[in-house]
């Protein structure tokens, strides 16, 4: 179970990672980004599971004695509900730097953009 | 022909680094010591049923309190990006052409739709980060969960206009007393951040866990309006 999470996590971030490494246009790029973002995600809740394990939420169904064994790791759970958040505000921000950038050259494409180029 | 190559042995780099981290975790090997020293006493140290918040908001508070700024940044950033120095042009146009800049109207579907749920779902985001504590959920989710009912208010009427005044006091306000609580922990109780200088209350109840409902109220306040304000700031530069 584990190792299918882990396997779509990895192939998320795989295609991020190719897809920021091939395509030339800014837009597919931050698509692409948010993919990797996502596989990353994916692996860090995957990494967290315990077999069999609730979440780690005590109630009626689950006494605090004796609730190791039974919950996942709460850890990367916590981290991962922030770093989505982040995630979305970070998308934005790249989405900004795409609109302005479109709105002084009227193009998206990488090759267009030669100031920094070595 | 090259780059290809280049990119497929980056790709395979990537894979061969990853290969061992994925064939030792099996899901078989429990809890670390860290995680099991929350599970053992985080409900008896905090008095949160949800561990989760617990380590977002106490143990690792100062790590949360790292991503609000990281999504304060961003906000601004967004914000100086598509606003700064567009308004006066902006007004020009909007002079020049009155029918709320040549967009559509929302439709009417849309727009009953919208005026239907936008308390639902600002009931729904406070009902979510009041209870982060209790329940699956809290403040950036709650937060989230707002902003998305302010998104479909805008959706549904291209002419409105929030009240940016009233956004960015609700933003700094928020930030600077999740600032103040945190101190406020550093003086009372443990340490910074430390939400034990209320009483813990009964476990499991609303009342609760010591100063995390706070925390997380202001949490919700603070990414609800940030998240608003970037919706708000790519309507306005369209």
């Amino acid at each position: 179970m584990t190792h299918i999470v882990l396997v779509i996590g990895f192939l998320l971030v795989c295609i991020g990672f190719w897809g920021l490494m091939t395509r030339r246009e800014v837009f597919r790029m931050i698509i692409s980004f948010s993919l990797l973002d996502t596989g990353v995600h994916v692996i860090m809740v995957g990494i967290g599971y315990v077999r069999a394990g609730t979440a780690p939420i005590f109630d009626e169904a689950l006494a605090v004695a004796g609730a190791v064994g039974k919950v996942v790791d709460p850890v990367p759970s916590a981290l991962v509900l922030t770093a989505i958040v982040i995630g979305l505000a970070v998308t934005a921000l790249m989405l900004s730097f795409a609109i302005r950038l479109h709105a002084s050259r009227g193009s998206l494409a990488v090759d267009d953009m030669k100031e920094l180029k070595w | 022909m090259m780059k290809r190559l280049i990119i497929i042995l980056a790709l395979a780099a990537i894979a061969l680094g990853f290969f061992p981290l994925a064939m030792r975790i099996s899901g078989d090997s429990g809890l670390t010591a860290l995680a099991t020293h929350y599970v053992e006493a985080g409900a008896d140290e905090l008095g949160a049923a949800n561990l989760v918040t617990s380590v977002v908001v106490s143990y690792r508070g100062l790590d949360t309190l790292g991503e609000v700024m990281v999504l304060f940044t961003a906000t601004t950033g967004v914000t100086a990006l598509l606003v700064a120095g567009k308004s006066k042009s902006h007004k020009k146009e909007k002079d020049s052409e009155p029918d709320g800049d040549g967009r559509r109207e929302g439709s009417e579907l849309l727009a009953t739709g919208a005026a239907f749920l936008f308390p639902i779902l600002i009931l729904f985001g406070i009902y979510i980060f009041l209870n982060g504590h209790l329940t699956p959920g809290g403040g950036f989710q709650g937060g989230v969960v707002l902003a998305s009912a302010f998104l479909l208010l805008l959706f549904s009427d291209c002419r409105l206009e929030l009240n940016h005044a009233l956004l960015k006091g609700a933003e700094a306000i928020s930030g600077a007393a999740y600032v103040a609580v945190g101190l406020l922990g550093l003086w009372l109780a443990g340490g910074f951040l430390d939400p034990r200088f209320l009483p813990a209350g009964e476990f499991g109840q609303l009342f609760s866990a010591g100063a995390i409902p706070i925390i997380y109220i202001l949490i919700g306040i603070k990414v609800g309006s940030e998240l608003t304000g970037i919706v708000d700031a790519m309507r306005r530069c369209s």
